[in-house]
């Protein structure tokens, strides 16, 4: 199903599609530097979520794991795709998008670190705690980054763990 | 300790979620920096901020916080509160400043995060 929400950056949205029987595949696309949509793919799957009945700590982790990547992308990259595929004892999230990339992925990954221009710090965001919370939230996680090409984060949350 | 006898006790005006004034509160968080809020709180945390730009209420809804407390008087933008009522999130604005307020539910026993983790054993 694709449709398009006026007034937001989230233009093209595939929403529930059903891969098989017991998956949910949710696919968004994110604009970069789209404050005002910021958190609106992280809402969406969050309330599919609820309404399969995942517990609500493990949701917690998985909605500020997606929520935390998707405003990576609103800050610092020119647009990118997140797919959630909800499995029954798992959530897979794949944020990927076309940007800067990562120039030292260890560095990035090191709490405090930030990039974030000053207008974004302002907003109560970039204080280099992004990366690493998404590693604390997840039970697997991955980042994959090109300079001037883009970054890819991969992320598995167990719903029994 | 509850939304309503939180808000007796900053004083602060229900900007919405007259409803969810029964909503028992676990612990609180002070912060102006939503990374930290996304860091370090837990499941049923009352937030108070003096940020009130729309990432405030998706960083609440993120997070499962109980409400949201706007320090020194700030009032939230129309939009603000329309997300807030969308996700079920009361907003309160109190005149206190940060710290006051903080200090205010800290000594009516209301504790941080870091406790509540220690108490609560995670």
């Amino acid at each position: 199903m694709f449709c398009t929400k006026k007034g937001y950056a989230v233009v093209r949205e595939r929403c529930c599609a059903m891969e098989d029987e017991q998956t949910i595949v949710l696919e968004f696309t994110l604009k970069g530097s789209d404050f005002n949509a910021a958190g609106e793919t992280s809402s969406k799957i969050k309330k599919v979520l609820q309404q399969i009945g995942v517990k609500s700590d493990i949701i917690r982790r998985i909605a500020i794991s997606s929520y935390e990547a998707e405003m990576n992308v609103i800050i610092h990259a020119y647009q990118g795709k997140v797919r959630a595929t909800i499995y029954p004892d798992r959530t897979e999230l794949v944020v990927e998008d076309e940007g800067p990339g990562i120039a030292d992925i260890g560095l990035a990954m090191q709490e405090g670190y930030s990039t974030a221009p000053d207008h974004v710090r302002e907003m109560g965001f970039g204080a280099g705690m992004g990366l690493p919370n998404m590693a604390r939230c997840s039970d697997k996680f991955d980042i994959q980054s090109a300079v001037e090409e883009g970054t890819k984060i991969t992320m598995t949350i167990f719903h029994n763990a | 300790m509850n939304l309503k006898e939180i808000q007796k006790m900053l004083e602060a005006e229900l900007v919405c979620g007259a409803e969810w004034l029964g909503r028992e509160v676990a612990c609180a968080c002070g912060a102006d920096l939503m990374s930290d809020v996304l860091a370090f709180t837990k499941e049923r945390t009352l937030l108070l901020t003096g940020m009130t730009n729309i990432q405030v209420i998706r960083t609440a809804e993120m997070s499962d916080c109980v409400g949201i407390v706007f320090v020194r008087g700030k009032k939230p933008g129309q939009d603000v509160i329309e997300l807030a009522i969308e996700n079920k999130l009361p907003l309160f604005v109190t005149n206190f400043p940060m710290y006051e307020a903080c200090g205010v539910l800290y000594e009516k026993g209301l504790c941080g995060c870091a406790r509540a983790v220690l108490r609560h054993g995670g």
